[in-house]
């Protein structure tokens, strides 16, 4: 009877196996095959937009203007914006969430596998509509990644390109945030509760939240954006009755929890790969289940800190710059559970317990600008220069980028099967590391001392530092480089990596107990958690 | 001994050599204090909640680096068991919410103080363009338009060829400043035209959106004469950081008689304008007089 059984089931399994060719990747529905499109997609997105970030530092080098027209370094800024936003963080925090939600709560695959493709698609028609919209008369998009009213109406024949572009990956994110929380919500192993499952788990289950709560927001903003420049409609324009400061409580309505979509499964993954890396339980568990939670909610009623100089009345500025302060609170929560997690244990440094250090120092710097920030009347004086964009570079670069590399070097010898070059992946780790410092740390000097954001050119007063901040900025983009050939080498071979991959990986996480590489099919029946 | 005392002259020259290369402002670090009461509250409120952050980095950091330095699998160290510990999770809770508010005290009082524009002396209405600033003395009728100046101009075009550190106050300079009297609340009225732009000047510490169809307040009193700059803090199209802010607070004597000169030039463009009108009309008349003429015959 056993016998026959597992007989039934290897057939079966035979049947299911990936399709051959281009074919596998367009049809797939497994969430092994779209997580690691997902990845790629995201991989050459981060290159892309780095590429533009690169054509930004390069004419910032010295004062005067040497490379490229005001316009189109414009373009560039609003781009790279939009495409490390959107095709980058987002789409690697979605792929990790395809790859290991399922491997971590003993699921077989997403719950509704067809809208999984359907939503990795439409992601690629997002950016080719963006990537297109470049090459339109009138130059690419350039009034900013938020889009603000009346200038983004300026825009020549790009504009329409980049609103469906939006409106294609807030699709494609609305359908990917469903997936995961039907995911979670029905396909968890027997046994185990939520206060059970791993803390990716349960902040990319938040995430999903926030997602479905904000899209639809920024999908209306844009929606009535585009009927202001082409049906005559005036809901941002003043001449007409409409407000051009609507669109912006719109936007960052959305805009503050996008913040967050892209921090909150940064957070999980450092939850789990701190832990591992010092052999011990994570510090706190319901604390930080609670403090992810908290930072969720006030991401809602925080949204207008961003528009402290646009003319609020002063209850507004008092209540949003209070609202502000308070999300240090559950933050520094977090760091410290993770700070008391490493205490007595038994640390080692492998390459992705050295990126969520990193993460740990450097997204607590960039904690540190935004609580200043919040401070409404400094912030009248760090409104729209560098020290802004020193701060939204630290949380989301050492943040959430170091992050999810961090989750790259933790989980690739589980889906590839080989060990990757350590010795190359320390080199890439403290390249970064260097780099991005010396990237972004002297742009807090630049707006201190009064250089806007988005300016192609500047007074000489700011030529040092600019000097020096793209300095970092070449060598930060070069390094990577170093990622893309360590993925590419592992995944074409090395040493074989062992089910438990690392030694504290013991007990931490259902990930762990499948073969590496983890087959096609995992968890066809369901794991038993104590 | 003699070597140590060479190299420490050696090393103080150097140093002076680099601190004395930032008289032109480079290298710099920080916000600066300005000439207001407000830029000085603020700058002072900036180093409180930033000697905060870096006490309490300090602080964390160093157990962040304790922990590394000490609890390492190399030195041998085995891990505890302990998950969870009630007390130091409220301690954590408790401290930061006190900083917190230890913090929100003064910036809601100057907070208070910022949106308060009663009392002003002089209003001025700014009017942001795609890529110009325009200034109205309400009270007093005079308005101009303010644009970068001629030499920035040439200088920053695309492979100008014209070496940008030779010109004077590249890019901050303009061709008709905003003048203001010293020791006087200013209040500000600030709006646009087209797109929304934004009016900074750092030494005054204040900075608001200029956004068509609405009128944003501010107010400063400069208390010290002299020349400021600042550059427009929203993105604007193409040209936006090509439309500098430059302020002079001066003496209320020469303040008036700039004022005046103003008036007067203002007049005396408006008085041949005003003739040319008239003339235009009689000879408008004249043409409608013959064709009546004409039509009659």
């Amino acid at each position: 009877m056993s016998t026959t059984l597992t007989h039934g089931h290897a057939a079966v399994h035979d049947d299911h196996g990936p399709a051959k060719g281009i074919m596998r990747w367009l049809t797939t529905t497994n969430h092994k095959d779209i997580g690691t499109m997902y990845l790629i997609f995201s991989l050459v997105m981060f290159l892309t937009g780095g590429a533009m970030a690169l054509v930004i530092r390069a004419e910032l080098f010295m004062p005067g203007m040497q490379l490229v027209d005001p316009q189109f370094f414009n373009t560039m800024t609003t781009v790279h914006a939009l495409i490390m936003v959107f095709g980058a963080v987002m789409p690697a925090t979605v792929g990790l969430a395809n790859w290991m939600i399922p491997l971590q709560i003993g699921a077989p695959d997403m719950a509704l596998p067809r809208m999984n493709n359907l939503s990795f698609w439409l992601l690629v028609s997002a950016f080719s509509l963006l990537i297109l919209s470049l090459f339109m008369p009138g130059g690419g998009p350039a009034a900013g990644w938020t889009l603000y009213p009346p200038l983004v109406l300026q825009t020549g024949d790009a504009f329409p390109l980049a609103i469906f572009a939006i409106h294609l990956a807030g699709a494609s994110s609305i359908m990917g945030a469903i997936n995961i929380i039907v995911t979670i919500m029905n396909l968890r192993a027997p046994g185990m509760g939520l206060l059970k499952m791993p803390l990716f788990v349960w902040t990319w289950l938040i995430t999903a939240y926030l997602l479905i709560a904000v899209m639809p927001v920024f999908a209306g903003a844009v929606t009535m954006l585009l009927t202001d420049h082409f049906f005559h409609t005036t809901f941002f324009a003043a001449a007409g009755g409409g407000d051009p400061v609507l669109y912006q409580h719109i936007f960052w309505f959305f805009g503050h929890p996008e913040v967050y979509i892209m921090i909150l499964p940064a957070f999980g993954i450092v939850s789990e790969i701190i832990p591992t890396f010092s052999r011990k339980k994570l510090f706190g568990y319901d604390a930080m289940v609670y403090a992810t939670a908290s930072i969720a909610f006030l991401s809602f009623i925080v949204w207008a800190h961003h528009m402290f100089v646009v003319g609020m009345p002063l209850a507004g500025e008092m209540f949003f710059m209070l609202s502000t302060m308070l999300i240090a609170v559950p933050t520094g929560v977090k760091v410290f559970n993770w700070t008391a997690t490493m205490w007595r244990g038994s640390l080692t440094f492998e390459p992705p317990m050295l990126f969520a250090l990193a993460f740990l120092f450097l997204f607590t710097i960039g904690g540190f600008s935004g609580l200043m920030m919040g401070i409404a009347p400094a912030d009248f004086q760090y409104h729209d220069t560098y020290f802004i964009v020193a701060h939204f570079h630290y949380v989301l670069v050492p943040g959430a980028v170091f992050a999810i590399m961090a989750g790259v070097y933790y989980w690739l010898p589980k889906w590839t099967g080989h060990m990757y070059d350590i010795k190359l992946a320390n080199w890439h780790f403290w390249l970064s590391t260097v780099f991005v410092n010396v990237l972004f740390f002297p742009q807090h000097f630049l707006g201190l001392a009064g250089m806007p954001r988005r300016i192609p050119d500047y007074s000489t007063q700011f030529a040092d530092w600019n000097m020096v901040s793209s300095i970092g900025g070449f060598g930060f983009g070069l390094s990577q480089l170093l990622f893309v050939y360590i993925i590419i080498k592992c995944a074409r071979g090395g040493a074989k990596a062992s089910d438990r991959v690392w030694e504290g990986a013991y007990n931490h996480g259902l990930e762990w107990t499948v073969p590496s590489p983890a087959p096609y099919h995992t968890f066809e029946d369901a794991p038993v958690v104590k | 001994m003699k070597l140590k005392r060479a190299l420490g002259a050696m090393s103080a020259t150097a140093l002076t050599a680099l601190w004395s290369v930032p008289a032109s402002a480079a290298w710099t670090l920080n916000l600066r204090e300005g000439v207001t009461e407000l830029s000085r509250e603020i700058y002072g409120l900036h180093m409180l909640i930033l000697w905060i952050c870096v006490v309490i980095a300090v602080a964390v950091f160093s157990v962040m680096i304790y922990s590394i330095a000490t609890f390492r699998k190399s030195k041998g160290a085995v891990s505890a068991s302990f998950s969870h510990n009630t007390t130091a999770e409220v301690v954590w809770t408790l401290i930061p919410v006190m900083i917190l508010v230890g913090m929100a005290i003064p910036a809601a009082r100057t907070l208070v103080k910022i949106e308060n524009t009663s009392g002003s002396e002089l209003t001025i209405k700014v009017t942001g363009y795609q890529w110009k600033w325009q200034y109205d003395y309400v009270d007093d009728g005079v308005s101009y338009f303010s644009t970068l100046a001629q030499a920035s101009n040439e200088a920053r075009q695309l492979d100008s060829g014209i070496d940008v550190n030779k010109v004077e106050n590249y890019l901050l300079d303009v061709d008709n400043p905003l003048v203001v009297p010293v020791n006087k609340k200013v209040r500000v009225l600030v709006t646009a035209a087209d797109v929304i732009h934004n009016w900074w000047v750092p030494d005054f510490g204040m900075k608001k959106d200029a956004i068509p169809g609405y009128i944003n307040e501010l107010w400063f009193r400069a208390d010290k004469v002299g020349t400021y700059r600042g550059q427009c803090a929203e993105l604007c199209g193409r040209d936006h950081g090509f439309m500098p802010i430059v302020v002079r607070v001066v003496e209320q004597a020469e303040y008036d008689s700039w004022l005046a000169g103003q008036k007067a030039a203002r007049q005396a463009a408006a008085a041949p304008a005003a003739q040319t009108a008239a003339v235009t009309t009689n000879a408008n008349e004249t043409t409608a007089l013959v064709a009546l003429v004409a039509n009659a015959e």
